[in-house]
């Protein structure tokens, strides 16, 4: 029981709440950073180093922090993560940490992050909170990967820098541009939609079916 | 949901809200001094080889380089240049003999500052070498500076006198003459007027061709750190 309870909350941030595709939240990395798999793979793992050290933080300390200071208390634990994950790439991968720049420091303003603490990791067992965060991080972080993988793919003919198609491939530069990153966003959301559209018909068909058969 | 929440015994008092704030202002402030302090000797460590690497890349020969700097009217060597100072470096061959300058420059380029190097020999007056830096050129077209080899090696043997010049792609006839990026014509003679800029901010400065400062002190060596 205790078991399947934090695979759910683990689960749900996957897919069923995804971050991006069906919370929308955290557009402005999602859209400024996914030019390239690996810059959205970067983004992802800053991200969730950040949320899974601040939900633990926060439902450690629940009850010790006072509600009339508790979003103060909020930023303040999460910025902290963000000044160490800043420092952190910049000492070990600065190529990286040069492509990401100002969206770095930026993670501290991601609703998704306070998002999460004040809707569950103050509320609930560290534990959980702790899954919560892992699952909702991996979605976010699945999400850039797939916005950055096709834009990077369309848009230079490469994934993580390895050429996939020969040099006649015209690159879609569009793609990379930032353009390019609301059409993808625009066809997968389309496709989540439609996807959840097509499975409430299918449930509304099942339910008739036992309906008229009782 | 159920939730077991922030259930506070009522209203707790403004001393308690001051010092739950102050607690984790100093934990944070602890957290991040700590983190700032273990980082800074890789981040500054790798920003010198970065600026070596460069150095290397643009002046061809040279296996040693100083900082020069501007002062009391002549080019003088120093160990470590002031900040804010303008600052060029001098590269060196094996045999300690004066190659060029690798000059700094920075200036606006399409979307944000472009920060370049660039080697410059002063007998020959010619650029033999440039390097970006910084730049935050459009992905797939600005950024042509530096991804586009052919671009970048228009700047290996460039003359500098009077002045270079960008022209359309395949109309470069001139030693002094750059073929432009179709697509990126901007970023392209912005960096061509970067140049074209520091050199005739520094030409005044720069010792006659033959009277460069030598190499002095420890040298600023291949690889080995400074």
């Amino acid at each position: 029981m205790k078991k399947n309870e934090s695979y759910e909350e683990f689960v749900k941030g996957i897919w069923r709440d995804n971050p991006v595709f069906v919370q929308v939240l955290g557009m402005c990395p999602m859209l400024a950073v996914t030019n390239s798999a690996i810059n959205a793979i970067a983004m992802g793992m800053a991200s969730m180093f950040v949320l899974v050290g601040s939900s633990f933080l926060v439902s450690l300390f629940r009850h010790v922090i006072p509600k009339q200071v508790r979003i103060s208390c909020f930023i303040i634990i999460i910025a902290t993560f963000v000044t160490i994950a800043d420092y952190t790439l910049l000492a070990l991968v600065p190529a990286v940490h040069k492509e990401l720049g100002a969206f770095i420091p930026l993670i501290v303003a991601n609703c998704l992050i306070l998002g999460r603490q004040e809707a569950f990791a103050s509320r609930y067992p560290t534990r959980l909170a702790v899954m919560d965060a892992l699952g909702m991080a991996g979605g976010f972080m699945l999400a850039l990967f797939s916005l950055g993988a096709v834009r990077e793919i369309l848009g230079d003919g490469a994934l993580f820098g390895f050429r996939l198609f020969g040099e006649n491939f015209e690159p879609w530069i569009v793609m990379i541009l930032p353009p390019g990153g609301f059409l993808t966003l625009g066809v997968i959301l389309l496709f989540f939609n439609w996807f959840k559209y097509k499975k409430d018909e299918f449930l509304a068909d099942v339910a008739e079916a036992e309906r008229s058969g009782s | 949901m159920s939730t077991d929440t922030l259930k506070q015994p009522a209203a707790p008092s403004s001393l308690r809200l001051v010092m739950t704030l102050a607690i984790a202002g100093l934990v944070s402030g602890v957290a991040i001094i700590g983190i700032y302090e273990s980082t800074l000797p890789t981040i500054t460590a790798n920003k010198a080889r970065e600026l070596r690497e460069a150095v290397f890349k643009v002046l061809p020969g040279v296996s040693r380089m100083q900082a020069l700097v501007y002062r009391d009217g002549r080019i003088v060597a120093v160990p470590e240049p002031q900040k804010d100072e303008p600052v060029v470096y001098g590269g060196y061959d094996e045999q300690s003999d004066f190659v060029g300058y690798a000059m700094p420059a920075a200036g606006p380029g399409f979307q944000d500052t472009i920060a370049l190097l660039y080697g410059y020999l002063p007998g020959k007056k010619q650029v033999v070498g440039m390097e970006i830096l910084e730049s935050r050129e459009t992905p797939g077209l600005g950024d042509k500076i530096y991804k586009d080899a052919e671009f970048v090696a228009e700047f290996s043997a460039l003359s500098i006198e009077p002045e270079i010049v960008a022209v359309k792609k395949g109309t470069s006839t001139q030693p002094n003459h750059v073929d432009a990026i179709t697509g990126a014509t901007i970023s392209a003679k912005a960096v061509v007027r970067i140049i074209n800029e520091t050199h005739a901010a520094w030409a005044e400065q720069l010792p006659a061709p033959g009277s460069e400062p030598p190499l002095t002190g420890e040298p600023a060596d291949n690889g080995t750190g400074q």
